[in-house]
């Protein structure tokens, strides 16, 4: 699914040593594999973003595996240790293999 | 042809239908998959694994979830542990279960002393009235768990 949009808001500037809040948010269906299709009476197969990770100059600051529970688009929101100016990576992996990725400057004084 | 002329009757149907009833009742049918099987056995199963035969302990990790959702398909969740989150002594995971779910697992979260705090947020689906577990894993290996009821009004897609 291409069209998954990943958003991503935090704080753009913060002082060393604080600790932030990351929201994350993704389009995407999240489809849970329970459901069955109306017409065949088939079950329509799971496909959701099963791992969520973000990490700062190549170190995992957070990460969450997902199951067939989790709604919709899904949300996420954390947080952080400011320690220096830099990007924060986030990765979301899809059941087919694909892979959406973002990333968020921050500014630390 | 003859699947073809099948589909279009359950279409005109189902326009019939929504009509009706609402629009919104004909979205919760669809989501319907049939009969939700309540499964606590494979939460508890799920649960056991995660403790690998240490015991839980109560308190420093909390839940907030709502005690009535009207719908099952979002539902706020929100984990936080107590813990001062430094290179000796932080909060490993926290892993959310729904025993009443066609699958017990609903999120692990896996924080570093690098989190600064080990508070999570997301929203789940709830296919019915349940109970929501919590169990926290701390760097020392013990483990600290926490449950809340949540009433469901509307179910989600999830069962």
């Amino acid at each position: 699914m291409a069209t998954s949009k990943p958003r991503i808001k935090l704080p753009a500037k913060a002082a060393k040593g604080e600790v932030i809040q990351i929201k994350t948010l993704i389009s995407h269906k999240m489809e849970s594999g329970q459901r069955k299709d109306k017409k065949t009476g088939e079950k329509i197969p799971r496909q959701i973003i099963n791992k969520f990770v973000c990490t700062f100059k190549g170190k995992e600051v957070f990460s969450a595996d997902w199951h067939g529970a989790i709604s919709a688009n899904p949300y996420m929101s954390f947080y952080a240790v400011a320690t220096e100016s830099g990007a924060y990576e986030f990765t979301w992996t899809d059941d087919d293999g694909s892979i959406y990725t973002k990333s968020a400057e921050i500014t630390v004084s | 042809m003859n699947t073809t002329k099948h589909s279009s009757k359950l279409n005109r149907r189902e326009i019939l239908f929504s009509l009706g009833a609402g629009s919104m009742a004909l979205v919760t049918l669809t989501m319907l998959p049939g009969l939700a099987r309540a499964d606590k056995a494979a939460a508890d199963g799920e649960i056991k694994k995660i403790l690998g035969g240490k015991t839980a302990q109560d308190g420093r990790v909390t839940l907030d979830v709502p005690q009535i959702a009207e719908n099952g398909n979002t539902v706020q969740l929100e984990v936080a542990v107590d813990s001062p989150m430094t290179e000796k002594d932080y909060c490993k995971a926290v892993h959310v279960f729904a025993d009443g779910n066609p699958v017990p697992n609903v999120a692990s979260f896996h924080f570093t002393p690098a989190s600064g705090k080990a508070v999570a947020a997301t929203r789940m689906r709830l296919a019915k009235t349940q109970n929501v577990i919590a169990l926290a894993e701390m760097s020392d290996g013990s483990i600290y768990s926490t449950q809340a009821a949540v009433k469901v009004t509307i179910g989600g897609c999830g069962g």
